[in-house]
């Protein structure tokens, strides 16, 4: 053993792509417990506020929450066909593909942007004079959480979007590849996350009435 | 060559890696020195909660003001609280014992994310200087109590926010962990350790984990709603724009009841493995206790509503949860009449981490006891809010998790730093140390049958008496603790260099040299049908 003295150690790669997929599924459910949280408080006061609730939400434009659904809905598609390109090999229709997925991501943005301004023009973010003078307690309420859980959505969206900038550069560069895909794997994993919950905040806010 | 091994340093403490001295700590993977950097990390909060503790006891001394005013009061006992939850018995055994001896447990040569296992304590890091913030800066320290109850934490004039982040940032730091000791425990056990062969300590860090995982988010998310309602006004706690502060501490209860499973599991697994070394018998009841593990962290979801039994809350659901707390005590006995069925007949080996794994059964059965007390719906509104409570919750937090801390402390000392602490100076540090625990806190039962409230920097004349011996108490639990780490700290330099297997344990940590090679293992090693961790006969 006295070789090893002072002898730079370093870890052995340990790279398991089992123990990556484990990990990220488990992270998922800390994801949708932090959601289940927002989920619980929701139905608390829409339990309380059902009328306020019904009116609050024909504020909201259906037309881009549906919009925005599909795209996203799209987005999940087309980052799950670039792991399978990436399996098969096809490393430049991978690229293509997560590509597209993050331009959809930004366009999902753009669209909360204009969706946010118009409620903003109208006087309606948390704390307004608007709100807190002209609103009943339950129609705060709602806004109040509608602001919370799609910017809070809005946060995991950029969150992937960083996400899929790194896949990108991994599998460009080659260190992510049809043998180590976790990085990319895992990107596509935290995508549908953030695509499933949207399916619960789209009826949730724009469709129940 | 093991003893060679010791003397040369080609261990995890002395090695030469990619970078030199601190940066060669703070940037290292290697799940053993994460551990240290845990250990001594948590050990300088502990002290800090420590003063703090002893400074309200000293205010507690005599009637009426003593040495603080009423404002300064309330931000002691939330700092105290903030600090010794979040930032000591929650990473506490975790942290640092599961961080040093879990990988070397299943034999596995490191975690499964090292990585994000150095990131944990960053972010455990950044999650301590963000609540110091608060202290430091700003206008005062925060003053709501650790629950960070709604409305006070959005009404408070103090500098609540980056207490409330830091809380948040130490969160997400327990779910990493939690998170990478899953992984590790389902991918990295070594050939032949099968489920049934797994330690009992790492079967509690499972358990644990898994309430790491899933609990912690809840209370996340309701930091982050309070930081909105104080930063936006969003309204969701706020009555005067329809919120419900009580919604608050049902989340609020829904991540902390659990929590306090996440403090009281790993600690019961450092006891299951402390009894039957120094009993040198197999555990009774190997599967009982994994069961009961298992029992305690699913069960533990279940029960956050007593806290809240005097808040407003429905007949029904009072029965409700005072009857899964009733049922969430019994695994608990279960492991109680596992650890006193293994002493019985065992070739008994009286050892300073015996000392404590003994006085942990006795204070952790009186703060159990004592919860049934406060379980129990009738008793629960006499005793609600009084020095009951907080006598209740330290005999367990403090008596359980403390003194199974230390009990694993004297345990693994050897192994981790390859070096016996002098084992007479720990007896009597053990000694001073319990006999002030007990006059610290058994006081407090009696005040608080006497009716004295908890949270008052005052009192009435007629509770002086209990209070003198209380504050007593704290001044010699404090000289206990001061020899406890004054003898660890010198024996971690200058003590005899330890043996592989001081104890004769039959854990696989015991069969690596002590300190640990930087691999931990030679060769893999290989679980033989016939072996298991506690095979002594």
């Amino acid at each position: 053993m006295a070789e090893h003295q002072h002898a730079h150690v370093e870890h052995p790669d340990m790279y398991d792509p089992e123990s990556s997929k484990i990990g990220m599924w488990l992270f998922i459910f800390t994801e949708l417990l932090l959601f289940g949280g927002l989920f619980i408080v929701y139905s608390v006061y829409r339990y309380m506020n059902p009328d306020a609730f019904h009116l609050a939400a024909e504020e909201l434009n259906t037309f881009i929450g549906a919009f925005n659904t599909v795209i996203l809905l799209v987005s999940s598609m087309t980052i799950a066909m670039s792991t399978t390109a990436l399996q098969k090999g096809h490393k430049k229709v991978a690229i293509a593909l997560v590509v597209i997925t993050f331009i959809i991501g930004i366009g999902f943005l753009v669209n909360k942007y204009f969706e946010w301004g118009i409620k903003f023009s109208h006087g309606i973010w948390p704390g307004s004079e608007q709100m807190l003078n002209e609103m009943s307690q339950g129609e705060i309420l709602f806004f109040g959480l509608y602001f919370v859980m799609t910017g809070l959505h809005a946060l995991h969206i950029i969150v992937g979007l960083i996400i899929m900038g790194f896949a990108i550069r991994g599998v460009a560069n080659g260190k992510v590849n049809a043998k180590r895909p976790s990085l990319l794997d895992n990107c596509g994993l935290y995508w549908h996350l953030v695509d499933l919950i949207w399916i619960f905040l789209f009826p949730l806010f724009y469709l129940i009435h | 060559m093991h003893t060679t091994d010791a003397v040369n340093g080609a261990n995890y403490l002395t090695y030469q890696g990619k970078y030199k001295g601190l940066l060669g700590w703070i940037f290292s993977t290697d799940h053993k020195r994460i551990g240290l950097l845990y250990l001594y990390s948590i050990a300088t909060m502990f002290a800090t909660g420590v003063l703090l503790g002893l400074a309200m006891k000293f205010e507690l001394l005599a009637p009426g003001k003593t040495i603080m005013d009423a404002q300064t009061y309330n931000a002691t006992f939330t700092v105290h609280g903030v600090i010794m939850i979040f930032m000591v018995v929650v990473p506490g055994l975790p942290a640092v014992f599961g961080n040093l001896m879990l990988p070397i447990m299943i034999g596995a040569k490191d975690v499964a994310f090292p990585k994000l296992n150095l990131l944990s304590w960053w972010l455990y890091l950044t999650g301590v200087v963000l609540v110091l913030c608060a202290l430091l800066f700003g206008s005062g320290s925060p003053d709501t109590g650790w629950t960070f109850y709604a409305p006070y934490s959005f009404k408070t004039g103090t500098n609540l926010l980056p207490a409330v982040f830091g809380a948040f940032v130490l969160g997400f730091s327990s779910i990493l962990t939690g998170l990478n000791f899953l992984v590790t425990i389902h991918r990295l056990r070594c050939p032949g350790m099968k489920w049934s062969k797994l330690p009992l300590f790492v079967w509690t860090l499972y358990g644990t984990a898994w309430i790491q995982l899933l609990a912690t988010p809840v209370v996340g998310i309701t930091l982050v709603l309070v930081a909105l309602e104080r930063l936006f006004g969003v309204g969701v706690f706020d009555p005067a724009l329809g919120g419900d502060p009580v919604l608050y501490q049902h989340l609020f209860w829904i991540y902390s009841h659990p929590a306090v499973y996440i403090m009281i599991l790993p600690a019961m697994g450092a006891i299951s493995e402390i009894i039957p070394t120094f009993s040198q018998k197999h555990i009774f009841g190997y599967k009982a206790i994994i069961a009961s593990t298992l029992a305690i962290a699913f069960v533990g979801y279940l029960v956050w509503g007593h806290h809240m039994f005097t808040a407003g809350m429905s007949g029904t659901a009072q029965y409700y949860f005072s009857l899964l707390t009733f049922i969430v005590a019994i695994p608990s006995a279960i492991k109680v009449f596992n650890w006193i069925s293994t002493m019985y007949k065992g070739s008994i080996n009286i050892q300073t981490p015996f000392y404590w794994a003994v006085s942990f059964i006795f204070v952790f059965m009186v703060g159990g006891l004592s919860g049934l007390v406060l379980g129990s719906l009738a008793t629960d509104i006499y005793v609600h809010d009084t020095a009951f409570v907080v006598a209740h919750f330290h005999y367990i937090v403090f008596g359980g998790t403390g003194f199974a801390f230390f009990a694993a402390m004297h345990y693994w000392f050897p192994k981790i730093f390859g070096r016996m602490y002098d084992k007479a100076w720990a007896n009597i540090g053990w000694l001073v140390f319990t006999i002030g625990f007990l006059a610290l806190y058994s006081p407090m039962f009696y005040l608080g049958m006497m009716g004295m409230p908890r949270r008052y920097y005052d009192y009435l004349e007629e509770f002086h008496g209990g209070n003198i011996l209380s504050t007593i108490g704290s001044w010699v639990l404090v000289t206990g603790f001061v020899i406890i780490v004054v003898n660890l700290v010198r024996s971690a330099r200058k003590g005899e260099p330890a043996e592989v297997n001081p104890w004769h344990s039959r854990t696989l940590e015991w069969t690596v040299p002590s300190p640990p090679p930087v691999l931990n293992f030679e060769k893999e090693p290989v679980i033989g049908e016939k072996d298991g961790p506690y095979n002594y006969e």
